[in-house]
């Protein structure tokens, strides 16, 4: 490491220390705002919970989701080859640069009352709009890409040759899946669900937009800080405080998992060597 | 016949029909591009072709015509590959690896884990039942891979250059391993070293740009081919020629008589025939020419002093014209080989030890005199069509 930042200009380690005091610096200095001796009861309040209680039973049913549908997403984008496939690819991949509260108007417009689907939803005495429900859908809606896009790259990197041998064995698809192309990607699975996971928390705009905020049904974590910050800036600071601690866990435990699973050659993809010295 | 097969594969100019006994291993050989690879692909089900049909033991691999097409999925083909790569599932073990086949077929657990056992001990490697392939060496992860292969109990093997990625030092144990284990089983291997097909396979076919060009028992192909792939497989010089009235004559002038050492039935003359010749059977001496104080012409009695080729100096004296071929030539170029010196002229190799070369001067562009014995030439009739055998049209 020394040698590498020794064989660079000066002025761009400067610029480098001075972007990363940029992300750095605004959460130290949220730190320093927090009344450490309020922390406990400012987090703890009867609204602070059920928000939090919220966000996390709704994040992790996002997550849920976003890999009952996005795992075969993945597969369908990586394993087969159709007209149109990368149009499709690239619709799918729309919510991570779509500005969340535009998502949450298309899903207004797809499930709301007067929505696309809404009428048959009403017939069925089905109300989204609003409710838990739309929670999770705004936040599956945005993390979904997450999942996909970091499943279909490790699939494509370990390649079809596994799975070959394997049907070459007499495995039929199903135990080809099973017991060889999803254990080799699991590394790249679980780094995606973490980030879709730390992507559902966060969802912010869509929630607003699709679901409102309505205490104990809708108000997530962030609709409680942004709401907070207004009447107690102090709770809203605490609060803040969690997310960090959380998206920072998420991003150590991703960034983890992610070498194992992403890049390098098919045969150490999924487990790190732990060997060397007995290979040859 | 176990396996029949004819397919064609239009954009890859495909086009090869062979049948394999039970029992038999086949040897594929052949440049690179030839096709080899892409037979195994088709006979393992991971190619289509365009038109053809395979059986084996009856049962239908492919049918692809113009009334439709019959494709049975590789899972139901029993077939096994062992490619070059051992491609161990890296996230099991070695015995979960073997056991994965007898495991897809439903076989349960306990007696699948004892049959991964008892292959991974037929393949000398029972100590590594519960490694990870990441923790094998190349040699010891490919004996892995064979033993699951065979564990699959498949009605075909096929190796696509099983021995190509192993260290110099560990093919030589892999491969009588393989000889052991193919002896009687019905086996096709790609291989671009002859010496596999020598040891494995009783009988060879040769590709080239997607077609067969010689195929057949193994000793025949390689000790008498018919293409000049054929011939550098097998280690020998080839000499194109045809049948004349008073022996064989070949498209570079040599002369060698048939009634004498060379029986062969009843060639019509005229016929297309071919001469198969070792590089160390031909001697190289001077001509006349170029050695002047010798006395001696192209086609007097050989004298021990300016013939030689390895061992000429024990039946240098024999090398006369009742016995042996001679050729005037000259020299195209000289290649230094190992401990040997190899010589090209019309045609034809011939290998002289280092110190001869020097004594006799031997540069590209001397003329010289090419012998060799009768008995070590062999003669047949190439069964290629004149104009095939030909490309130059002569």
């Amino acid at each position: 490491m020394e040698l590498t930042a020794a064989r660079l200009p000066r002025w761009i380690v400067a610029i480098a220390v001075l972007g990363g005091l940029f992300v750095v610096l605004p959460l130290v200095a949220m730190a320093l705002r927090v009344d450490w001796p309020q922390f406990i009861p400012l987090v703890t309040s009867e609204s602070a919970r059920s928000a939090l209680l919220l966000s996390l039973r709704t994040s992790l049913t996002a997550t849920a989701l976003c890999v009952l549908f996005g795992v075969p997403m993945a597969l369908v984008l990586a394993r087969t080859a159709f007209r149109g496939q990368r149009v499709l690819r690239s619709l799918v991949l729309l919510p991570l640069v779509l500005p969340p509260v535009v998502g949450g108007i298309a899903l207004l417009y797809t499930f709301g009352r007067r929505g696309l689907l809404g009428g048959t939803l009403e017939a069925l005495g089905i109300e989204i709009a609003f409710s838990t429900t739309a929670v999770v859908l705004s936040q599956a809606f945005v993390a979904l890409p997450f999942l996909v896009l970091s499943l279909e790259g490790a699939l494509r990197t370990v390649g079809t040759r596994y799975e070959a041998v394997g049907a070459t064995l007499g495995a039929s698809r199903w135990t080809v899946l099973r017991r060889i192309t999803v254990p080799l990607v699991l590394p790249a699975l679980i780094s995606g669900a973490v980030l879709s996971f730390a992507r559902a928390l966060g969802e912010f705009g869509a929630t607003l937009t699709f679901a409102g905020s309505l205490q104990g049904t809708t108000r997530t974590l962030p609709l409680e800080i942004y709401l907070q910050r207004e009447t107690d800036p102090d709770a809203a600071v605490a609060l803040s405080l969690i997310l960090v601690v959380v998206a920072i866990a998420v991003v150590g435990g991703a960034h983890r998992v992610r070498p194992i699973g992403g890049s390098g050659p098919p045969g150490t993809v999924a487990r790190p060597v732990r060997s060397t010295k007995d290979a040859r | 016949m176990p396996l029949r097969f004819a397919a064609t594969l239009a954009q890859r100019r495909f086009d090869v029909r062979f049948e394999l006994a039970a029992g038999e291993t086949l040897a594929v050989l052949g440049p690179n591009g030839a096709g080899k690879s892409t037979l195994l692909a088709l006979l393992a089900g991971l190619l289509t072709p365009t038109w053809g049909r395979a059986e084996l033991d009856g049962a239908v691999l492919f049918d692809v015509g113009e009334r439709g097409s019959v494709l049975t999925e590789p899972r139901e083909r029993g077939i096994s590959l062992l490619a070059q790569e051992a491609l161990l599932f890296p996230h099991l073990s070695a015995l979960e690896n073997v056991a994965f086949g007898p495991r897809s077929r439903g076989v349960h657990r306990v007696s699948a884990r004892a049959t991964a056992l008892a292959w991974l001990d037929r393949v000398g490697v029972p100590e590594l039942a519960g490694r990870r392939p990441a923790q094998l060496s190349g040699g010891q992860a490919q004996r892995v891979a064979l033993a699951r292969a065979l564990a699959a109990d498949p009605a075909l093997l096929l190796l696509d250059e099983p021995l190509a990625a192993l260290d110099v030092g560990v093919a030589p144990a892999m491969r009588l391993l393989l000889r052991d284990v193919l002896r009687e089983r019905t086996a096709v291997i790609v291989t671009h070293d002859p010496l596999d097909a020598f040891l494995l396979a009783d009988r060879v076919l040769v590709l080239e740009d997607g077609r067969i060009v010689e195929s057949g028992a193994t000793a025949e192909v390689l000790t008498r081919p018919v293409t000049a792939f054929g011939a550098r497989l097998a280690g020998l010089n080839l000499v194109p020629g045809r049948r004349t009235r008073a022996g064989f004559t070949g498209r570079n002038g040599l002369e060698v008589p048939l009634a004498d050492a060379v029986p062969v039935g009843a060639v019509p003359v005229g016929a297309s025939m071919a001469l198969a010749v070792r590089p160390a059977a031909v001697g190289v001496s001077l001509s006349a020419r170029a050695a002047p104080e010798s006395g001696q012409g192209p086609h007097s009695g050989a004298d021990p002093d300016s013939e030689f080729g390895p061992g000429s100096a024990s039946h240098s004296a024999s090398h006369s014209t009742s016995d042996s071929a001679r050729l005037a030539a000259t020299i195209d170029d000289v290649e230094h080989r190992g401990d040997v010196v190899r010589v090209h002229a019309a045609g034809l190799a011939a290998d002289v030890a280092p110190a001869d070369v020097v004594a006799l001067g031997l540069v590209p562009g001397l003329p010289v005199v090419l012998t060799m014995r009768h008995s070590d030439v062999v003669v047949y009739p190439t069964p290629l069509p004149d104009q095939d055998a030909d490309p130059d049209g002569r």
